[in-house]
């Protein structure tokens, strides 16, 4: 069975992020809504244009109609679908979907969290299951240590290749004025940093920081017309193989592998033709996992690659090239912020701007490693 | 009729570790009313030997002077995986692949499945 989706009939007309690191005194609907008028404000377009809504808050379950409330609208369609921080790229599928249906003509895609000045930790209301509950496991920290455990184990995975992640994540945030985290990070730093569930350290672990993001999505014809250059959607694909890592087949591959094919194959591209990619780098195994599952390396290869110094700064791949979850930002749902660096560096706005970007990749991860989506992003060269 | 999760609670609180197999043999965790992927029912009731390999692990850290504990997945002889934990074992001597047993820890309100070491095993 393949995929119908409609190539680069939709595009990114307008983006934005706000809040990003800490944004004290706010809640995170106000940094929700000023995200979402800025990605107006940045395609051309206002309120009164906007006739569907695709959001998630950290601890609202009826987003959407809050959302709606809130901006003072009345849309035609509101999904709060919940993954996790995979979801925006699930919004995009389906806003994309309605956009070529013609059922809706205008979508704003938004998020936004308070997590780090409200409360300082993971702000999330979901919890292990009843199965795995009793026997505490961190949620979601230990899930990604049994797969990174596991991924040493079959493949000889190093702690080192995992902080190499975290340094390259560094390497690129230094340079990224809105990052958070600017300082210096050695191999030794991460080495000795504290362990928290093995062989997860503090150095493996994303940031904790407010922040927002928003995006507006139109049919091509109408995005030509907005203010900037709009970014086309060449595929959208998102797998759901588990919730829970214990019903994981093999904890070494992740549904990845599924979205990732199906999105470059409605894209029509592979691995090799592209410029860039935006992986969620929530720990430093997801950015292994995630290169082996999309086909940026061979399955196991992933510890080597990442050491190699590949994904870094003058690396042969760009990954992360905003500092990522690591050292950019991480809210609690970091789908959206991969999105929008993939589309900035397209539009050729991105802190660590890269030359002759056509074609981006953002891949959202949710829950502990269980949704996985994939959204491929393309100049206008490529439609 | 109970559902079959509130079955497998049951036996677990008589001491009983069960599993559910489909037609073809396969077994099946958690329980569920129809089996995984074919939705098929008539899933059949079986005990299990309790014996089973490390699939993965981790050691949560604690503030001194707690103990770090595990968290492990552990593939059953059978065929099913579960999370669970491995008492009596220190954190440098737990290893994936090793050979583990289970037992029903029924000292708290709930019955817990937890594992050991298995007999013989290093």
């Amino acid at each position: 069975m393949s995929d119908v989706f409609p190539r680069g009939r939709t595009a990114i007309a307008g983006l934005a992020t706000y809040g990003v690191g800490e944004a004290p005194g706010h809640t995170s609907m106000e940094l929700t809504a000023k995200a979402g008028l800025m990605a107006l404000d940045d395609a051309g377009l206002t309120l009164a244009d906007v006739d569907a809504l695709y959001v998630c808050q950290p601890a609202d379950f009826f987003a959407g109609l809050s959302f709606a409330e809130y901006l003072g609208i009345r849309p035609r369609y509101t999904d709060n679908n919940r993954t996790g921080g995979s979801a925006f790229m699930s919004h995009i599928a389906s806003a994309a979907l309605a956009l070529e249906a013609g059922y809706i003509d205008c979508a704003l895609i938004a998020y936004g969290s308070n997590q780090r000045t409200s409360g300082g930790k993971l702000a999330t209301k979901i919890t292990s299951n009843q199965w795995d509950e009793p026997y505490k496991p961190l949620f979601p920290l230990s899930s990604y240590a049994l797969a990174a455990a596991r991924h040493m184990h079959v493949f000889g995975t190093t702690r080192e290749e995992l902080a190499s992640v975290a340094l390259a994540a560094r390497a690129w945030a230094q340079t990224n004025p809105e990052a958070f985290a600017h300082g210096s990070l050695t191999m030794e730093d991460c080495l000795s940093a504290r362990m928290i569930s093995t062989p997860i350290s503090k150095a493996d672990c994303c940031l904790v920081t407010d922040g927002a993001a928003a995006i507006v999505m139109t049919r091509m014809d109408r995005a030509k017309d907005c203010a900037k250059v709009p970014v086309p959607v060449l595929g959208s694909a998102a797998a759901a193989w588990w919730n829970s890592v214990a019903q994981a087949q093999d904890l070494t591959m992740t549904g990845a592998r599924e979205s990732g094919a199906r999105a470059m194959e409605m894209a029509g591209v592979k691995p090799s033709d592209f410029d860039t990619v935006q992986l969620y780098d929530a720990f430093t195994i997801n950015t292994i996992l995630f290169l082996e599952d999309l086909g940026f390396c061979a399955k196991g290869e992933g510890g080597p690659f990442v050491a190699s110094g590949a994904i870094a700064p003058g690396g042969s791949l760009p990954v992360n090239t905003n500092g990522g979850g690591l050292s950019y930002c991480h809210p609690g749902m970091y789908g959206l912020f991969a999105i929008i660096e993939a589309a900035r560096q397209i539009r050729g706005e991105a802190a660590n701007q890269l030359a002759d970007m056509n074609l981006a990749l953002a891949h959202g991860n949710g829950g502990t490693l269980s949704s996985q989506a994939t959204v491929v992003l393309g100049s206008m060269a490529t439609v | 009729m109970k559902g079959p999760e509130a079955e497998w609670r049951e036996a677990l609180a008589e001491g009983r570790l069960l599993l559910q197999r489909t037609a073809d043999g396969k077994a099946v965790f958690p329980p569920r009313v129809a089996a995984p992927g074919t939705g098929e029912g008539g899933l059949e009731w079986f005990e299990a030997s309790g014996r089973g390999t490390i699939y993965s692990l981790t050691w949560v850290q604690r503030r001194p002077p707690q103990e770090p504990y595990n968290v492990v997945l552990v593939d059953l002889d059978e065929g099913a995986r579960l999370m669970s934990r491995v008492e009596d074992v220190a954190p440098d001597t737990l290893e994936i692949g090793q050979e583990v047993e289970a037992y029903i820890d029924r000292s708290g309100e709930e019955p817990v499945l937890l594992f050991r070491l298995a007999r013989g095993a290093s």
